[in-house]
């Protein structure tokens, strides 16, 4: 931790910009860095929970079946199992994905120089409305694959044509919302770790005054990155419900 | 306080999109979602089901077999009444050809019985007659003996001897 900071947003990120000479090509190398400790460590995990795959399930096994049967619950709450199963890697992938991200900014933070190098990578705004995007996107691909193009423009004149415009915007209001929801709730906890780290190394008062919330809201944050993960995939498997299923 | 100094930062910093980051994010999520469903997911899935046929198939034998149980209990059943019923026969049929050859032990035992019992009397006919003949000649040389005696050479031997020989059978005419 740098010791000077009060909380982490008196850092910079690690901008690199136009990179291969694109002018539109920017990347924050924090982020990046996350997302590939966060996917490293999902894939890690997953590989060490199937290593020994037994007919009668012990230890990591029962694990690993326990969070598919969720995900699988997750899927039947939303849609038929018959359709909704092609979707069953997805959705094990976000929850996974998403919920170990929200953690990694939990356990600690960290930056080196000036620049905040280890965070969640949820809590940028750029990559929740990726996944948000990408998910909102993968809809309307399966709606179109599933039930053809005719039935599928065919939904967005229901009840009656007039609502054209209003499922147009809620078209872009679900991405935007299902991204930011994610952003800013793990946004809004690092804010809140930061400030109270900060104030834990202020002063031996601000230590014994911070060090109690500080680990009240460590594991509120716990809680809050797994809310977040099962809402966010459960919304996407609402979401694709609603357009790869007749009955709605 | 510098925690009030930090809140007014916050809005400084959020709100910077980076296109890099969005097609990171979308590149290392789709590898993710290939790679974890081909190394971890979809083994666990298989061998969920897996799990599921062979739960399926363990229920359905197990269910074949108590039916097999049942029946083979039924015929063993059955099996054992025809048992008692051949067990009862026999052993009907071995008191009848009892009660049988005891009535036919009975029978020829009789039988013998009356066989020997026929030959004994001929036989004491036998003896009787035999007794009769020697009586007869014992009788009729005692009887020329005594006359010999009593008459003393009045006749002779020979005219005597027809004299009761004559005599004798004049009785045994008679008779």
């Amino acid at each position: 931790m740098h010791g000077s900071g009060v909380n982490k947003m008196d850092h910079e990120a690690p901008i690199v910009e136009d990179v291969f000479g694109i002018p539109w090509l920017d990347f924050n190398l924090s982020n990046v860095v996350m997302m590939a400790v966060a996917s490293l460590i999902v894939f890690i995990l997953c590989v060490l929970g199937v290593r020994k795959l037994q007919m009668k399930p012990t230890g990591a096994q029962n694990f690993m079946e326990w969070a598919l049967d969720f995900v699988k619950g997750i899927i039947n709450g939303a849609m038929d199992w018959k359709t909704g199963k092609i979707f069953l890697p997805l959705a094990l992938t976000l929850i996974t994905y998403i919920f170990v991200s929200n953690l990694l900014g939990v356990i600690t933070m960290a930056t080196f120089g000036h620049e905040l190098w280890w965070k969640s990578p949820t809590s940028d705004p750029g990559i929740t409305l990726t996944l948000s995007t990408m998910v909102i996107l993968l809809t309307h691909f399966y709606g179109i694959k599933m039930r053809g193009a005719k039935e599928y423009g065919k939904d967005f004149l229901k009840p009656f044509p007039a609502f054209l415009p209003i499922k147009l915007v809620e078209e872009f209001a679900n991405t935007m919302t299902l991204g930011l929801r994610l952003f800013g709730n793990i946004y809004a906890g690092e804010v809140l770790l930061g400030l109270l780290a900060g104030l834990t190394s202020s002063s031996v008062l601000g230590f014994f005054g911070g060090a109690i919330p500080m680990l009240a809201w460590q594991g509120f944050s716990i809680f809050i990155g797994g809310i977040q993960a099962f809402i966010f995939t459960t919304l996407a498997m609402v979401y694709m419900s609603h357009k790869v299923s007749n009955d709605h | 306080m510098q925690v009030f100094t930090g809140f007014s930062i916050i809005n400084a910093s959020v709100g910077s999109l980076q296109v890099g980051d969005m097609l990171a994010q979308l590149f290392f999520f789709i590898v993710l979602l290939v790679l974890i469903r081909k190394f971890a997911w979809g083994p666990l899935m298989s061998m969920m089901q897996k799990r599921e046929e062979y739960v399926a198939s363990e229920i359905e034998a197990a269910e074949k077999s108590r039916a097999e149980a049942e029946r083979a209990q039924e015929e063993a059943t059955v099996q054992l009444k025809q048992t008692k019923q051949e067990a009862q026969k026999i052993i009907e049929d071995a008191r009848n050809v009892g009660a049988r050859q005891e009535q036919e032990i009975v029978d020829s035992a009789r039988k013998e019985a009356e066989r020997i019992k026929r030959a004994a009397q001929e036989e004491i006919q036998n003896e009787k007659e035999k007794a009769i003949q020697a009586l007869q000649d014992k009788v009729a040389s005692l009887s020329v003996l005594i006359a010999s005696k009593v008459i003393e050479k009045e006749i002779s031997a020979q005219d005597q001897e027809k004299l009761i020989n004559d005599y004798i059978k004049e009785v045994g005419e008679e008779q």
